[in-house]
């Protein structure tokens, strides 16, 4: 890539900070050069949030259906799995698997549930009742 | 406590710790491209069966901590490694370190990185940054990937050490000891090894998922996304492809520009003319990768998808794989003086 051909798309990292790329000068030279993101990129991150967007939708309905505990739509929401989830709460991974599960979390100790709350930034209640405040 | 440190940005995080570490400690002469062709960096993996944010594992570097690790040996610089059980140990060593004087690499993960913007924060632990200093409660920060200096709370230090998931950090602390003495003979050698190293581990891995066997053997996969996936979720795929493969300076057409600029950077030291025309591969091999990621990414907007815009995908792989295949061939047949 020539040093004039690297892209200056403005990314949301680009608005904090530009980005260091190799490319070649006149003479053939490797040289750096900062760019403000590229629209490649850019879109690829859209379209991986885009799906994510999906991913929570989808649990808030299992949620309301009844189908799962509130305790999925926090794990889409914090773009967790349940080995990554067990990992911050110290719960083993069959101990989710239950939790997810409307009747056994309905009966957790409040103990318990300020475990989840922790990692996912919210209250107790707030993680009860799948409430949200946007930062 | 503010070490005397002199932050340097880099394209690749754990190429620039390596280097702002080398350079605190005296050993100026190791850019970013030496630094990155010494560690032996370029590197191809796709993990088949397996899953990260519900996609591909693709990986385009070596294992967190192996750039940094094999510069140093290779400098003949020892190095102090330490991974911890317990937070609290974790911060005092730490505390020890700077009370030494000495910047140190932490390994981090990004999603609890607070001067990251929220949309590049997943569940990624490969990061790497450099603490060289505190000020009351807060430490401060060398990132790589960053221009300027910034700085973390010591619980925002603390969430982001004890990351958890795949490639967990536990605290992973590194620096290099000071006093040693580098010579050009020495950088001499350590270009050849590096060299060496990297022509074995993209050449010869006796699986066919690794090194330029696994960028054809993925090439091969993405002809048959569409199909065994269905439209939407193929370009997801792609789409993670192309964020492993060109976010924040790394992987694929970012990786290959930097190690032309290091064969650049080698023939200073070893004027051996081929250097220059295999860098030159390389740059053809990185813009081919580039032009691949806009393949990609007509598919993920939407706007093409047919069968043949995937086969045209899968073979700009097919074919970046041959040109590296000639290029580390003609690099493992350099006759060095």
């Amino acid at each position: 890539m020539k040093k004039e051909d690297v892209p200056q798309d403005l990314s949301s990292l680009g608005k904090i900070t530009k980005e260091v790329c190799y490319a070649t000068d006149d003479s053939g030279k490797y040289v750096t050069e900062l760019s403000k993101g590229w629209d490649i990129k850019i879109t690829a991150l859209d379209a991986a949030w885009q799906d994510i967007e999906g991913r929570i939708t989808a649990a808030r309905e299992k949620v309301l259906k009844n189908e799962a505990s509130s305790l999925l739509f926090f794990m889409e929401r914090g773009l967790m799995d349940i080995s990554i989830l067990a990992g911050y709460t110290g719960f083993w991974k069959w101990q989710i698997k239950r939790h997810l599960k409307p009747d056994v979390f309905k009966n957790l100790p409040d103990k318990k549930l300020q475990r989840y709350a922790e990692v996912f930034n919210v209250s107790v209640d707030d993680l009860k009742n799948m409430n949200v405040h946007e930062a | 406590m503010k070490l005397n440190f002199d932050h340097l940005q880099s394209a690749h995080c754990e190429n620039g710790v390596t280097r702002s570490l080398l350079n605190n400690i005296g050993v100026h002469q190791i850019t970013e491209p030496l630094a990155f062709g010494i560690g032996a960096g370029l590197f191809f993996v796709y993990i088949p069966l397996l899953k990260i944010n519900n996609g591909p594992v693709i990986a385009f570097r070596p294992m967190p901590g192996l750039i940094f690790k094999r510069t140093c040996k290779a400098l003949g610089i020892p190095v102090i490694r330490k991974k911890f059980g317990s937070k609290e140990q974790a911060e005092l060593f730490l505390n020890e370190c700077l009370t030494a004087g000495h910047p140190v690499g932490c390994q981090v993960g990004v999603y609890y990185l607070t001067y990251f913007p929220k949309e590049y924060r997943f569940h990624f632990n490969a990061h790497n940054l450099i603490v060289y200093g505190s000020e009351d409660d807060k430490y401060l920060i060398s990132d790589p990937v960053m221009e300027h200096e910034t700085t973390l709370t010591r619980y925002e230090l603390e969430r982001v050490r004890f990351a958890k998931g795949a490639l967990a950090p536990n605290g992973q602390i590194y620096y290099p000891v000071t006093g040693a003495v580098v010579t050009d003979e020495r950088i001499k050698k350590a270009i050849i090894n590096g060299i060496e190293k990297n022509v074995r581990s993209m050449l010869q891995p006796v699986v066919p998922f690794v090194g330029v066997k696994g960028i054809s053997y993925t090439g091969n996969k993405i002809k048959k996304w569409r199909d065994k996936l269905g439209p939407k979720q193929a370009g997801l795929y792609l789409a993670q492809l192309v964020r492993m493969q060109e976010e924040i300076g790394t992987g694929g057409g970012g990786f290959r520009y930097i190690y032309a600029a290091f064969l650049q950077q080698a023939h200073a030291y070893h004027p051996v003319d081929e250097l220059l025309e295999i860098s030159n591969k390389f740059t053809e091999s990185g813009d081919l990768w580039r032009t691949a990621a806009v393949q990609a990414a007509g598919i993920y907007k939407g706007r093409i998808g047919s069968q043949d815009d995937f086969n045209t995908m899968g073979n700009y792989l097919l074919e970046i794989a041959e040109i590296e295949k000639k290029a580390f061939t003609a690099l493992k047949k350099i006759k060095w003086h």
